[in-house]
């Protein structure tokens, strides 16, 4: 009982981070056909920012401020970059975005240097906030919560109920028709790539100090956002959701569980010796994700709320 | 050319022609690997060589998909560690010397890493190939993290962190080489380079190799005239995986040990990175970028820590302004001076070094200040004896103004000024 409430707690708040990265790579993806290889770069680019502003002035700031920097450095990147290489197709985008991550680590390097940050947590939520089972649960955690909950809503009432929101569905699937509307189509791609890279950058500032702020963060990130973008249904935003919370849970759960494959399928005659039967749950934690996304690609390729095919 | 009634025998290209065009390259790379030991390079510069052998087959295994198919894979180091992995495990096999694998030489490795390349392409192309596109290309992601996760929980297959490591002075010799030292090796992999640009050269000219072209293109018409674009994408992944494996074949030879790093992304972007710059469009394309980028890994990186940077800027520009490739810029350049207008040609060529010249130059001085400057280690860069730090104006004279003068160049050199 006790690891599963804990699993479950660390799991939605994991879950809801890596729905904030995907949010916007959907976003993005949906309206441009541009799966953004260095969206988790932009993420990175964020918790440094971050780190940055609260050394000089505090976190609350920074909070607002970091966002804002890395939804400016993501229009630039479509305005200049993104827009040039749109004529010679998908994959050159896909590829240009992959260099983009290189150079943005690099970058990062350069600037804040190899080795972690000491980005922390403030003071003024670095304390417990209620006991259960016995444990301490860190403050810090639920404001993750309330912060992912309430960029939830704000998202989804931008997107529903305004007129701006009203135009940016319109032009996810019929661009020349908003265009041929006397909307400014490009303004709007570069906007939305913006505020994709912005809710990136969000995540970067509340969790890079939640994890840890180093210049490996994206790499790691990276592909799991990936999944849960596939996982979900490229464009939607419901099955985003549905797979960061599955991908959450999933994989804080198996890291908390402590049998071997071998307890599981002691039945049909695998020893606890061998090779195979040795594994754990838990380290098989980081693979779990990937292991979805292969299943999903293959049995359901439009993903789980999909409406269409990848 | 124009000629709307030419026949189709008139279309053909004459004998002299395909002879030209076809056969006297390979001669002259033949002709190249056979006189290049005449130099006597050093034994680092024959362990470079072979590396760049290595690539080259890796590289043009990898166009076959991302050129030749227009499948954009994230995940292709994993069939040529898989290769090298068993050629790896066969070479064990061989210092045993336990029944047939006595008589088995060190020599064919290659073919061995082929094998096991084709399968393991086989199993993992079955579900990947049904779509090309993003699709393909996240499967390819999401196998190659998998394959790569597996490659450190597995020991006994891929020997954990440490990897496995194989001696290739066993088994019996073939041609008189035993393989010891480098420069026999040179030989071993000049030998299976020349088979690999033969090989994948052979499958461009198949029906195959067509209709992969033809499947990048339109994979609708493909269909109308009666072939499955899916079944197309899985045969030529099939092959694309076999040349990556005898590419790790050979580098099992060379370097003796396989660790699952080089089943992972790195590896896998790596190619990707070294494919493209050289030029996809090309089939040569692939063997200049895996020539140049080999050589950039091994030497820039000693000269400064930042050659990862330059890398990416690289490859961000080849994608922006240059998505033919080293191999664009070379075939482009011949085609001009072919065409007599060459004079006309050279000014704005001038121009664009220029500028090139100058945004490198700026590019370089800005970054390596930024290095030393965020290393800490009070290290000041002295290019020709100049004091460049942070608090310098000099160095920003040198970086803005020729960043800028050199954009503005190139600028003008892209709309085709300077005459």
């Amino acid at each position: 009982m006790e690891t599963l409430v804990f699993a479950l707690l660390n799991g939605a708040i994991y879950g809801l981070l890596l729905f904030m990265l995907s949010s916007g790579l959907t976003l993005i993806f949906s309206m441009m056909g541009v799966l953004n290889f260095a969206h988790a770069s932009f993420y990175m680019l964020g918790a440094y920012l971050a780190f940055t502003i609260t050394e000089g002035t505090s976190f609350w700031i920074a909070l607002f401020l970091a966002p804002v920097l890395v939804g400016g450095v993501g229009m630039l990147v479509e305005r200049y970059g993104l827009r040039k290489v749109h004529a010679q197709g998908h994959v050159a985008e896909l590829l240009f975005t992959f260099g983009l991550a290189y150079l943005i680590d690099e970058l990062v390097k350069i600037f804040w240097g190899r080795t972690a940050v000491n980005y922390r947590v403030p003071e003024i939520l670095d304390f417990p906030l209620f006991t259960l089972y016995g444990a301490q649960y860190p403050a810090y955690r639920i404001f993750i919560l309330f912060v992912a909950a309430f960029m939830l809503v704000a998202l989804w009432y931008l997107l529903k109920k305004t007129r701006a929101g009203l135009i940016i569905q319109a032009a996810l699937s019929h661009p020349h028709m908003v265009g041929s509307l006397g909307h400014n189509v490009p303004l709007i791609f570069m906007t939305v790539f913006g505020a994709g890279c912005a809710l990136a950058g969000l995540a970067g500032v509340i969790g890079g100090n939640y994890f840890v702020t180093d210049p490996a963060m994206a790499v790691q990130m990276g592909p799991i956002v990936f999944v849960v973008v596939v996982v979900g249904g490229l464009g939607s935003l419901e099955g985003a959701f549905i797979a960061a919370m599955l991908i959450g849970l999933l994989q804080t759960s198996a890291i908390s569980i402590n049998a071997s494959l071998a307890d599981i399928f002691g039945f049909i005659g695998l020893g606890a010796d061998t090779e195979l039967g040795e594994i754990t749950i838990a380290s098989m934690a980081p693979m779990l994700p990937f292991l979805l996304l292969v299943l999903i690609l293959m049995i359901r390729p439009r993903g789980l709320m999909g409406d269409r095919e990848v | 050319m124009t000629d709307m009634t030419a026949s189709h025998a008139a279309l053909e290209p004459s004998r002299s022609d395909k002879f030209r065009q076809r056969t006297v390259p390979l001669i002259l790379f033949a002709v190249v690997l056979l006189v290049i030991p005449l130099f006597n390079p050093s034994r680092s510069m024959v362990t470079l060589l072979n590396h760049m052998g290595i690539t080259i087959v890796f590289a043009l295994s990898y166009n076959m998909l991302l050129g030749r198919a227009g499948l954009l894979s994230f995940g292709h180091a994993v069939y040529m560690g898989l290769g090298g992995y068993f050629a790896v495990h066969v070479m064990n096999w061989i210092a045993e010397g336990t029944g047939i694998w006595g008589s088995v030489p060190m020599f064919s490795m290659p073919a061995f890493g082929f094998g096991a390349g084709a399968l393991a392409g086989a199993v993992i192309g079955w579900p990947s190939c049904r779509r090309a596109g993003t699709p393909f290309a996240m499967i390819s992601l999401g196998v190659a993290e998998l394959v790569a996760a597996a490659g450190f929980m597995f020991d006994s297959l891929f020997g954990g962190e440490m990897g496995i490591s194989g001696d290739r002075m066993n088994g019996p010799e073939l041609f008189g080489l035993s393989l010891g030292p480098v420069d026999e090796v040179y030989w071993f992999i000049a030998f299976w380079t020349f088979i690999g640009v033969l090989g994948t050269y052979a499958f461009t000219r198949t029906p195959l190799g067509k209709l992969s072209e033809a499947t990048r293109d339109n994979p609708e018409r493909v269909e109308f005239v009666g072939y499955s674009p899916q079944r197309v994408r899985y045969l030529v992944f099939i092959f694309a995986g076999a040349f990556a494996g005898m590419a790790g074949g050979m580098s099992a030879v060379q370097d003796e040990i396989f660790t699952p790093e080089n089943l992972s992304l790195i590896p896998s972007g790596a190619i990707l990175i070294a494919t493209y710059v050289g030029g996809i469009r090309y089939f040569t394309g692939p063997i200049m970028g895996a020539i140049v980028m080999t050589y950039m890994g091994s030497n820039l990186s000693d000269y400064t820590a930042g050659w990862l940077l330059y890398l990416g800027l690289m490859f961000v520009c080849v994608v922006m302004f240059l998505p033919d490739g080293i191999a664009g810029i070379v075939y482009g350049t011949a085609d001009t001076i072919r065409q007599g207008r060459a004079g006309e040609m050279w000014r704005t060529w001038m121009l664009r070094l220029m500028g090139l010249a100058l945004v490198g130059a700026a590019i370089i001085t800005i970054v390596e200040v930024a290095f030393r400057w965020s290393d800490g280690y009070g290290e000041v860069f002295e290019p020709f004896g100049l004091q460049l730090t942070v608090e310098n104006p000099l160095t920003w004279v040198i970086g803005i103004l020729s960043l800028v003068l050199g954009i503005l160049a190139l600028r003008r050199a892209a709309k085709g000024g300077g005459k």
